[in-house]
């Protein structure tokens, strides 16, 4: 804890020439559950390609410990994307696999682990996020909800050290929404790793987040960072205020009605 | 005693039934004027128009302050509610107050939220307006990234072999069974039926012209030499154009869309590699042997026609056939069918690596790879000709 595993410095993305945020900085330690939250089309999902590597910095970089990602040698590139894990909103899953060959394609490619110990592996993996038996089904053949737990399971084939989920809660019920976030502490006090969670749930930010950045689309920076249930205390910012509360708190349309409160 | 207002103007002074929409403006004591609504605001009905009213409204003192009497009105729909609010905002251009006091509680609900937000006049989209010199200056600017989008690709794609010969490249066995399996024997049917046709085709214009020289026995000489050499080649590249071509570009679009190829970059594999290299492999590896199949069945197609129309037994012309034919006819054919199956299959892959994130950019990526294919095929064709010519092959 404490030390800087994800460092993002002056980051400024943009999509030619339509930047999208400026300037950001902040890091992420080691064993954090970090989320990135703001409102739609402020540029979350944009962050979080960032973050894994499929999108180049308009300027500024991100460094990995000490090691600048888009300055990395190829291969020091890909030895860190092997270590990183990506949950996607929709599992992505390849619809031509079953879970099994989902799940072992990343092991037998990149691993010399012989059949028997990837297949256990797999179904251990699939085990942890509750699909015991559902190995040799196609994704297509099971609910929304389940093929995110299998790209969850996925994800965490290689044991990565860092987790990525894309709006891990979309599309689940609150249950098994709830399952997700407490599967998420899981991993974090168990396996040490480090979690940047991309969300606008809530329940779940406050459940499970303990640093994050919220980003601001009109201004284009990061407008507050920090724990959610500090910010919740104690920031001041009033989009930020009005986020966390569900509209409640912070500037309001009827000024009467903050006379009331106060 | 209760006393009618006087009536201004009655729209429908004599309803037909309770359920016609009616409308009455009366004047009322105290500068106000009133719009009473009865009947069935729905729509499929017969209804005026809001520009109609204010029009009206128009002639009348613009200081009165309009408002509604709602008492009659049965049901109502969307299009009063539109109704309702082009008279307000016409009202609010002239200066004339509305109260809304008199509508029903949910028409009063609904107008309060339309108005809720007001529209952002900074998000307006206005149609580009531009020049023909603009445009020609745009489309060349796309042309030149275009034409680096695809340098590029095939630069990537180069790579890939590279790693592939070294044997580096991560890509599933399994997947390029299928894929071969799927380009291959699963393209013989339509292969067949079409190669068939066209040798039929052939025969049919040729003998038109060579039966006015009492020449039909040479028709197999053409069939087997334009199948060959042409028509089998190009034929089948066409047919896989359209059919796996389209089919790599959907599949790669989709799964685009599905963020999988960035889940399989995230995961260290390359999508070259991974998803382009096999299928590229797998039509070109498919393509020379469609394609010899295509020409033997052109071939049956036109002994079919001089047998059947010429009398020209099957030994006949297959005799005719064999001491034409050169096994060079059958090089220049089959070397030209790993180029277009090259080239079909570039197309297709390129185009659904290149798919925007929308089901629209799917289908757009699948035609794109279509005429993409198309369009390289004949060039490489016309430049493959004239190479054949210059070298008397």
């Amino acid at each position: 804890m404490g030390m800087a595993h994800i460092t993002v410095s002056n980051l400024t993305m943009a999509y030619g020439s339509l930047i999208i945020q400026r300037n950001m900085s902040f890091a992420i330690n080691r064993g954090d559950i970090f989320i990135i939250m703001g409102g739609s089309g402020c540029g979350k999902s944009t962050l979080l390609r960032h973050l894994i590597g499929l999108k180049q910095p308009h300027e500024g970089a991100i460094f990995y410990q000490n090691l600048s990602f888009w300055d990395a040698s190829p291969k020091e590139r890909r030895a860190l994307m092997m270590k990183m894990g990506v949950s996607y909103q929709s599992g992505a899953l390849f619809s031509s696999m079953t879970l099994a060959e989902n799940i072992a394609l990343p092991l037998s490619s990149f691993t010399s682990l012989s059949h028997s110990d990837i297949r256990e592996i797999v179904s251990l993996k699939l085990a942890l996020v509750g699909l015991a038996g559902f190995a040799e089904y196609y994704p297509a053949e099971i609910s929304g909800g389940m093929q995110k737990r299998a790209g969850l399971a996925r994800a965490m084939a290689l044991d990565p050290d860092i987790l990525f989920f894309d709006e891990p809660s979309s599309g689940l019920d609150p249950i098994s929404s709830r399952l997700l976030d407490d599967l998420i502490l899981h991993l974090r006090d168990n396996l040490g790793a480090t979690i940047v969670v991309v969300t606008h749930e809530l329940s779940s930010i406050f459940a499970i987040g303990n640093n994050s950045v919220f980003l601001d689309a009109e201004s284009k920076t990061v407008i507050a960072q920090g724990d959610p249930k500090q910010l919740l205390a104690e920031c001041d910012v009033p989009k930020v205020r009005r986020f966390l509360t569900r509209g409640d708190g912070g500037e309001t349309h009827m000024p009467h009605q903050v006379t009331l409160r106060y | 005693m209760f006393t009618r207002p006087r009536t201004v103007y009655d729209i429908f002074s004599m309803p037909t039934s309770d359920t016609t929409p009616t409308l009455n403006i009366r004047e009322l004591p105290g500068q106000r004027l009133e719009i009473a609504l009865g009947g069935d605001w729905i729509a499929d009905t017969q209804r005026p128009s809001a520009d109609e009213i204010l029009a009206m409204l128009g002639e009348k003192d613009a200081s009165k302050a309009l408002c509604f009497d709602t008492s009659c009105l049965g049901l109502w729909d969307s299009l009063l509610l539109t109704f309702l609010s082009k008279i307000e905002n016409g009202c609010k251009a002239k200066g004339i107050p509305v109260e809304r006091s008199g509508l029903p509680v949910g028409i009063r609900g609904m107008l309060g939220l339309a108005d809720a937000v007001p529209e952002r006049e900074d998000v307006r989209r206005l149609a580009p307006q531009s020049g023909f010199v603009q445009k020609t200056g745009l489309l060349g600017i796309a042309f030149w990234e275009e034409a680096i989008a695809i340098l590029a690709f095939i630069g990537e794609v180069a790579l890939g072999f590279c790693k592939l010969m070294l044997g580096k490249a991560h890509y599933r066995r399994v997947d390029l069974v299928l894929l071969l399996q799927e380009c291959g024997a699963n393209a013989l049917p339509i292969v067949s039926l079409i190669s068939f046709l066209v040798g039929m085709i052939l025969a049919f214009v040729g003998s038109a012209q060579l039966s006015k020289y009492g020449a039909q026995v040479y028709i197999a000489d053409m069939v087997g030499l334009g199948m060959s050499r042409e028509m089998g080649a190009l034929m089948t590249a066409i047919i896989m154009s359209g059919r796996t071509g389209a089919a790599f570009a959907a599949q790669l679009g989709s799964m685009q869309v599905n963020d999988e190829i960035d889940a399989l970059k995230t995961m260290g594999f390359s999508d070259i590699e991974f998803l382009v290299i096999p299928r590229i492999l797998a039509l070109a590896l498919m393509m020379p042997l469609l394609c010899v199949y295509a020409d033997l069945m052109g071939m049956a197609g036109g002994g079919l026609v001089s047998l059947s129309l010429y009398d020209i037994s099957i030994l006949e012309y297959s005799q005719h056939i064999l001491a034409r034919l050169r096994f060079q006819d059958f090089a220049v054919g089959v070397g030209k069918s790993v180029v277009f199956g090259l080239l079909v299959a570039l197309a297709g892959c390129m185009r659904g690596i290149q798919c925007g994130r929308s089901s629209q950019a799917v289908g757009m990526a699948a035609t794109s790879a279509v005429v993409t294919g198309i369009v390289m095929i004949v060039c490489a064709d016309a430049v493959m000709a004239m190479i054949v010519i210059t070298l008397h092959w």
